[in-house]
């Protein structure tokens, strides 16, 4: 049975100003539309350039769940292909990341392709003398996708050929991968260290949602965040330093009013994040040496303005969130309605302070990792939501915490930092990038065979 | 205590192993030094767990943290609890250092965590370095890498 397909306005219907219906979690069939729409006419994160420095140098990844690889091209360009032989279909690169030489070839039939995915050559070629391959849309080597943009070395791609610009998808939201990279004194970020990854049994939206949920942390991590602050109270009768990892801890316990108090943005297009003013990574202490190095680089105003930007969690919509004060980008991939795959990736500052560096890894580590025990908390309550949005005692979610009547969609707007604005912001922007490319479906049939 | 035996230290890692298994979680935290480690890489070979990404690096006052969320009122993701259990090869000794009081064992193993109706099977080797501090061995440091280390896991909420 197919309720969704083909039917724009029955999308439309799943998002009320202040309500979710399930089926935007659980339906197998709204996502699978996500991944032929949603994935489709949005610019998705690939991957980062420090990843394929060289020619040759490629990454494998996928975009919703279409397969592709990233590849650095011999005269420098980033490419972005489907990974996918044009012959029979092979994955043509299997491995994570490597570096494939001057060409990609096939394991199965070695049709070989250039880095930038042209056709290079097909052994027996004679073989095909007198055939209409040259016809055929195989002979253009591995296809690429419909767009790509490479902004301060983050590499994004819209598979869809046609749709809004990467300037118009992402607005000012980019500032926060600016502030990101201008915290090296060098103005560059190198991806450094294996991601973590993390398998959750839920709808990888519940993870969107999450990253600018400031209601929850008080109540979810007082096991871990909680635990480590009163464990520490004891420890730290005994004198010394509060830890580095006290440091990373202890801000998830935070009281409402400093959340509230921190505010949210939002821009159009469902990008947003907390922290406006202040947030939970404000207070670190100092790394001795850093900001006479950034000083330098910068001057005293540009430096302690780059410095004193603390965003908290900075969701570009679908997919990814960006930390810019602690280096991080966590990459929520869609493997099932409810099956999501979390990769989380740390950023080197290029020219700065190892123990920065240091504090990344620990971040990742104690929040972001399997082992991680604030990672145990949140994905306890994913997995108790995809059970029980399945219950038929209510259909709808609520994000209405902080509503105002005529709430602008697709504005820029600052707010009490406890409000669900953001997450209503993403259920509009979810709807209009699903709905976007569906009208043409549903429109009078076009004469003639398919093309 | 008198010289330490090969015994001795193949006698250590069992037990250690079985407090786990048991949850005698506070008597395990005493097998460490105070200035002890619990390390998990998450890179092949790896030799630093600062400037290397691992799944653990843990000392005393993170593995306490850890000890004590196991047991709090409010710890939503051990409702139910999760059980462990752990097969071990039998420990090799890789070095026995008595002037540096050193002592190094390998432990290939398997080790299972369930939860409510989940069960995960993980293997790998147990590295352990252990002194003798105030007539007892402990633990210096414990290395556990996974054959699988890059492998995208869910919730690891036990020790292996």
């Amino acid at each position: 049975m197919t309720r969704y397909r083909g039917n724009p306005q029955a999308i439309r219907d799943l998002i009320r100003p202040t309500e979710v219906h399930r089926d935007v979690y659980i339906d197998p069939e709204v996502f699978q539309l996500e991944m032929e729409h949603l994935f489709a006419n949005t610019w998705v994160y690939v991957g980062h350039a420090s990843q394929i420095p060289n020619p040759g140098d490629y990454v494998t990844t996928e975009i919703g769940r279409q397969p592709v690889l990233m590849s650095r091209h011999s005269d420098g360009t980033i490419h972005v292909l489907y990974n996918r032989c044009p012959h029979k279909g092979v994955k043509v690169a299997s491995e994570a990341c490597g570096n494939t030489g001057k060409f990609f070839r096939c394991p199965y039939h070695a049709w070989s392709f250039k880095t930038d995915g042209s056709l290079l050559a097909i052994p027996l070629k004679k073989g095909y003398e007198g055939t209409h391959l040259q016809e055929k849309e195989a002979v253009k080597g591995l296809a690429p996708v419909g767009g790509v943009h490479v902004y301060r070395d983050f590499v994004f791609a819209r598979l869809n050929p046609v749709g809004q610009s990467f300037e118009e998808f992402f607005g000012d939201a980019l500032s926060s991968i600016d502030n990101m990279v201008d915290r090296s004194p060098e103005g560059k970020l190198v991806l450094e260290g294996a991601p973590s990854r993390y398998m959750h049994p839920c709808n990888w939206k519940m993870l969107v949602e999450n990253q600018t949920d400031t209601c929850h942390p008080m109540v979810a991590h007082e096991s871990s965040a909680g635990t480590a602050v009163s464990v520490w109270e004891r420890e730290a009768a005994k004198g010394g330093r509060k830890p580095m990892a006290v440091e990373v801890y202890a801000p998830f316990m935070a009281p409402y009013e400093f959340f509230e108090k921190m505010g949210i943005r939002v821009w159009p297009n469902g990008h947003g994040h907390t922290g406006v003013t202040t947030s939970i990574h404000a207070d670190y202490s100092a790394v001795p040496g850093y900001m006479d190095q950034m000083v330098a680089a910068y001057g005293e105003e540009r430096a302690k303005r780059i410095l004193g930007e603390n965003r908290h969690n900075t969701v570009y919509f679908p997919n990814i969130m960006v930390k810019g004060p602690i280096q991080t980008l966590r990459l929520f991939k869609p493997i099932a309605a409810d099956k999501t795959l979390v990769e989380s990736y740390t950023f080197r500052l290029v020219g700065a302070p190892d123990m920065l560096f240091e504090r990344t890894l620990m971040y990742n580590r104690l929040i972001n990792a399997p082992t991680s025990i604030v990672g145990h908390d949140d994905l306890e309550m994913y997995e108790r939501a995809q059970l029980g949005l399945h219950s038929d005692g209510l259909e709808w979610v609520n994000v209405e915490r902080l509503y105002e009547d005529g709430e602008e969609p697709d504005a820029t707007a600052v707010i009490n930092g406890t409000s669900e604005r953001q997450m209503r912001n993403q259920f509009q922007a979810w709807a209009k990038f699903m709905t976007m490319s569906m009208d043409d479906a549903t429109a009078p049939a076009k004469s003639g065979a398919a093309a | 205590m008198s010289a330490v035996t090969q015994d001795d230290l193949v006698r250590f890692v069992y037990r250690e192993a079985r407090l786990l298994d048991e949850m005698e979680f506070d008597q395990w935290l005493a097998l460490f030094t105070e200035d002890g480690h619990y390390w998990m890489p998450g890179e092949w070979r790896q030799t630093d767990p600062r400037l290397q990404a691992s799944l653990m690096y843990e000392d005393m006052l993170l593995l306490r943290i850890r000890v004590e969320r196991l047991s709090n009122a409010r710890t939503f993701s051990q409702k139910p609890r999760s059980r462990c259990q752990h097969v071990l090869q039998v420990p090799q000794v890789d070095e026995m250092d008595e002037a540096a009081n050193r002592y190094r064992t390998y432990t290939p193993f398997h080790y299972v965590e369930t939860r409510g109706d989940e069960k995960e099977w993980y293997a790998g080797w147990a590295r352990h370095e252990l002194a003798v501090v105030d007539g007892a061995l402990k633990i210096r440091l414990k290395r556990v890498d996974l054959v699988n280390f890059d492998a995208p896991f869910g919730n690891i909420q036990l020790f292996m």
